[in-house]
């Protein structure tokens, strides 16, 4: 499981450089996020463009990751492709997770505002 | 073709009483690895059905919920197993059979998978019972039989074929 980051002012973008988070990487996907989040700033957004497939495992790990922030850290998400997104409505996670359409406008809007 | 038929038809019989045109068969080993693998395999056998991205996505996360189901709970840690899936697509539904050699069904019964309650603090979302909630709501006529030792799980997802 490859996850890039890259910190702006007060934000770190993390890329999933991984086309799936199944089963088999949920695991992995969740310690590795867990890091990123630990010693990242008080917002982070995971560009999940490259990712085409979730199952209920990967969804579980992203949830996982939610729930290890810090209280005053923000944990959003970018880029849903459609079977991702789809698993996302159909669980109502979406309603969760602040969601962005891409990782750009999501660190741009934080740009904008600071 | 009715699952109904499943309490005095082998599950021999029932599945090859389905083939059509567009069928695929595979077994693979019971591992998430095989699962993935499992699951690129169906996608390129029904290439010639022209699905649409929707269909296609529905497909997979159906079967990767019933496959890593069987592969986490029918089969213990580091056991060998094998899992059988039969596909069958007769132009409007695509049939879909998995059979394994595992464990039982807790209490004989496919689990119900309720929606979760996400009204809830940070700390208590849930991570996981995501699978049979989504396998229920994305399929029709969903069933689960146990024979000389075997699981079947049946059910079948309406389809659309591209324009």
């Amino acid at each position: 499981m490859k996850l890039n980051h890259k910190d702006f002012d007060g934000s770190r973008l993390v890329t999933v450089c991984e086309n799936r988070i199944d089963a088999l990487s949920a695991i992995q996907f969740k310690d590795e996020m867990r890091k990123m989040i630990d010693d990242g700033p008080n917002r982070v957004v995971i560009d999940l463009s490259q990712v085409e497939f979730l199952d209920s495992s990967g969804l579980g790990a992203v949830v996982a990751a939610l729930k290890s922030k810090k209280s005053d850290q923000s944990l959003e998400l970018a880029s849903l492709q459609p079977a991702v997104e789809k698993v996302f409505r159909l669980t109502r996670m979406d309603t969760v997770f602040s969601i962005h359409d891409n990782a750009s406008s999501a660190i741009e809007g934080a740009a904008d505002a600071s | 073709m009715r699952h109904e038929k499943l309490a005095d038809a082998t599950f021999e019989s029932i599945v090859r009483q389905r083939a059509t045109d567009h069928s695929l068969r595979l077994i693979i080993p019971a591992n998430e690895r095989a699962v993935r693998r499992g699951l690129s395999g169906i996608k390129a056998g029904l290439s010639s059905i022209n699905l649409v991205d929707d269909d296609w996505s529905t497909i997979e996360i159906v079967l990767a919920e019933v496959l890593n189901n069987i592969v986490e709970h029918a089969y213990s840690d580091g056991e060998v197993g094998l899992i059988e899936t039969q596909l069958d697509f007769d132009g409007k539904y695509l049939w879909c059979t998995t059979i394994d050699s595992g464990r039982p069904m807790p209490n004989g019964k496919l689990p119900e998978g309720a929606q979760k309650d996400l009204n809830c603090n940070l700390e208590d979302l849930p991570e996981g019972g995501f699978g049979w909630y989504l396998i229920h709501k994305l399929t029709e006529d969903l069933h689960y039989g146990r024979d000389q030792g075997r699981n079947m799980v049946t059910f079948r997802l309406n389809i659309q074929r591209r324009q």
